[in-house]
């Protein structure tokens, strides 16, 4: 959390940088000294694994492009190129591909561990929002990426998803057609996916710096959800000890990412990528790629049309809110405890939340046939009763248990216990 | 966080992952026969092809398969690199491997000399293998309507690739169930996506001689060894620096748990006085 700095100038030259760009004592205040509960769990380390992630895209998107041809004709074999001439070019793009599945993977895990313990309530609102734009940004980035090998899933993929445009009323039609720069998806898109998805990277960092700043000023949430009090009893400066930890847990990451890039670069594909992008070939099923997969479904699940809503912009309207409803979250949730650790009930939701997800992942992957429809619908329908029922009802009904009076008293409630067990002599589990 | 929460948590991860690729390949399957696994040198992370049956296999796809397939994403050098089918250390460059230009040599180019008159050429290792076709109209009209899709990549491109093409290539054996009717110049194969094809049997038992070397002792051409060695060389196709990837993986992974240990000592060590 911001407070006094601690930061001292020790030679000249940090002395004359002081006093005219502080920046020494910003890296200090924010990498060094920043104090951090003393509390935070392996789940707190995604964060840092994200910055990772990020990172590792720009690098190898950088060198990517500078291979790669946008043009409907080249780009195929350029990527192929890359994979089979280029100086571990292969090393560099499977890096690419599956760091886009790890991005997500880490993603997920980063906003589930939000939700379960109330990161997003006061006075974390707008870190949490600033972190609901980075992924809708990931969102877009990722599925622009994914046109640009065009392969038959590129083209049909974009095909698809540029067609939920056209179900705006009225103006729908003008929009994609602009969109697309054409009235299909061409060289023309190809043009400006390619220029996007090189924007767009740089536009997340942009908006990670202000997430990391919005986090800075409250400080960090911890497992127990109740605000530090003390700092010196309750805190340690984040190096050396989150910057070891974070270490750590970043090493343990690059050990699964490697295992994907070198012994699996496949696994998370769709072989129909392999096959050059022909528009007069459809594919037997379209799917996007996993992570996008719950979303798909969600787009999918509305098959019929409410009053003067035709079903497939009636899906439109679900995809887009299912994640424009998380900007809404901190206020949805009407439980004055953040931490479901103290919340039985919520924490039984919660994890129902999470296999739901995972079901609308299943879905998105199945055609969209019997009885698939009907769990897509039955699928959204709790997504969203989660968020306009669930949270903000339980808040009022719901008898949590008394969360810890503060972070020290439930560090020497939990040494206590532990002390407990094993002078009962209890076999550990 | 409870150590039981994070037990269930990861084990809903790992169901995602199973669930995923469960689902992908169910949906993959569709109207088709699980294909027979080839179960070939080259698999998994210690696999390693056999440069014997890479050779072979370059041969059947030369002497067979070529007739009809491009690859139009290899040049004859690739059979020289390093884990390839000709690769020779003495020479780490493959255009000056003679084995590779030897091959070259036996393809003729069209291409246009210095007076800008066409001529023929015999092709060099920096050439593109020579499409059989000149063009797609051209190959679709030759076989009956339907493309012969080009082959650098087909491994990749299809679900559990190398199983794939090994049982379509064994897979003319079969009667088609009742009922189902196969159109004039087509055939019956259950490994191809709704059982019919538009390519004969490609391969017949001693189509090709294999030479007579040590390496290759006790290896007859038969349908199935014919067609396990051609998967070969096209699974090395679709990535010619597979070996190489493997072999950087387990590096990789040797220095990434070396530090991983390190660290988590070195974690250990730093928080040793701090009660949380």
């Amino acid at each position: 959390m911001s407070g006094p700095s601690s930061y001292v100038p020790k030679s000249d030259l940090e002395k004359w940088l002081d006093t005219r760009l502080p920046i020494v004592r910003f890296m200090n205040d924010t990498l060094v000294d920043f104090p951090t509960p003393k509390n935070l769990n392996y789940w707190y380390t995604f964060g840092g694994i994200l910055a990772v992630c990020l990172v590792s895209q720009i690098i190898t998107g950088i060198i990517l492009a500078m291979h790669y041809v946008p043009q409907i004709d080249m780009a195929f074999n350029s990527v192929e190129r890359i994979m089979r001439d280029v100086n571990y070019g292969w090393l560099v793009r499977f890096m690419h591909s599956n760091g886009a599945s790890m991005f997500f993977l880490a993603v997920y895990i980063h906003i589930f561990r939000g939700l379960y313990y109330g990161s997003y309530k006061a006075p974390r609102e707008i870190l949490w929002g600033l972190g609901v734009i980075i992924f809708l940004l990931m969102i877009i980035t990722a599925f622009m990426g994914y046109v640009l090998p065009w392969g038959q899933m590129s083209l049909w993929g974009a095909t698809v998803i540029t067609n939920i445009v056209g179900a705006v009323p009225f103006i729908g039609d003008s929009i994609k057609t602009w969109l697309l720069g054409g009235f299909a998806v061409d060289n023309a898109t190809l043009n400006r996916f390619f220029s996007l998805h090189y924007l767009l990277p740089f536009v997340i960092a942009g908006v990670v710096v202000l997430h990391i700043w919005a986090l800075h000023v409250p400080g960090n949430n911890n497992p127990t959800g109740v605000e530090v009090q003390d700092v010196k009893k309750e805190t340690l400066p984040f190096h050396p000890y989150y910057t070891i930890k974070d270490a750590f847990a970043i090493c343990v990451f690059l050990l699964i990412f490697a295992g994907f890039v070198f012994f699996g670069p496949n696994t998370l594909g769709h072989p129909d990528n392999y096959i050059p992008a022909n528009n007069q070939v459809t594919p037997a099923h379209i799917v996007p790629e996993w992570y996008l997969l719950p979303f798909y479904a969600i787009l999918r699940a509305i098959t019929f049309d409410i009053l003067i809503i035709d079903a497939k912009f009636g899906g439109v309207i679900a995809m887009g809110g299912a994640i424009l409803i998380l900007f809404a979250l901190p206020w949805l949730d009407s439980s004055k405890i953040k931490s479901m650790r103290y919340r039985p009930v919520a924490r039984m939701w919660w994890f129902a939340f999470v296999i739901n997800f995972l079901m609308l992942a299943v879905c998105g992957a199945m055609p969209a046939e019997p009885p698939w429809t009907l769990i897509s619908l039955i699928c959204t329908v709790f997504y969203f009763a989660y968020f306009l029922v669930v949270l903000p009802v339980l808040g009022v009904i719901e008898k949590p248990q008394t969360p810890p009076a503060s972070i020290a008293d439930s560090i020497l409630q939990s040494h206590k216990k532990s002390a407990g067990v094993s002078a009962a002599a209890v076999p550990a589990e | 966080m409870k150590p039981a929460f994070a037990r269930r948590f990861i084990a809903g991860v790992l169901g995602l992952v199973s669930v995923v690729a469960f689902t992908s390949s169910a949906q993959a399957a569709g109207d088709v026969k699980h294909p027979r696994e080839v179960n070939g040198s080259w698999e998994g992370p210690f696999g390693r092809f056999d440069r014997a049956q890479l050779q072979r296999g370059f041969q059947v796809y030369k002497e067979v398969c070529s007739g009809c397939h491009s690859m139009n994403l290899l040049h004859y050098r690739n059979l020289g690199d390093e884990h390839g089918p000709f690769y020779d250390p003495k020479y780490p460059n493959p255009n000056e491997n003679p084995v590779i230009k030897a091959i070259a040599a036996t393809y003729t180019l069209k291409a246009v000399d210095p007076d800008g008159n066409e001529e023929e050429r015999p092709g060099l290792p920096a050439d593109k293998f020579v499409s059989p076709f000149e063009n797609p109209s051209q190959a679709k009209a030759a076989n009956g309507g339907a493309m012969p899709p080009d082959m650098s990549a087909l491994v990749k491109a299809r679900h559990l690739g190398g199983d794939y093409i090994y049982s379509l290539l064994t897979g003319y054996d079969q009667t088609p169930p009742k009922g189902k009717s196969i159109p004039e110049g087509k055939y019956y194969n259950p490994y191809m996506p709704g059982g019919v094809i538009a390519m004969g049997p490609p391969i017949v038992d001693e189509q090709v001689t294999y030479a007579d070397t040590e390496a290759n002792k006790g290896v007859k051409p038969t349908v199935d060894q014919m067609s396990r060695d051609v998967v070969a060389f096209l699974s090395w196709a679709s990535e010619p620096h597979q070996t190489q990837r493997k072999i950087t993986g387990f590096g990789v992974m040797a220095f990434l748990l070396l530090l991983t240990t390190l660290l988590w000592f070195s974690y250990r060590q730093v928080w040793r006085n701090v009660e949380h």
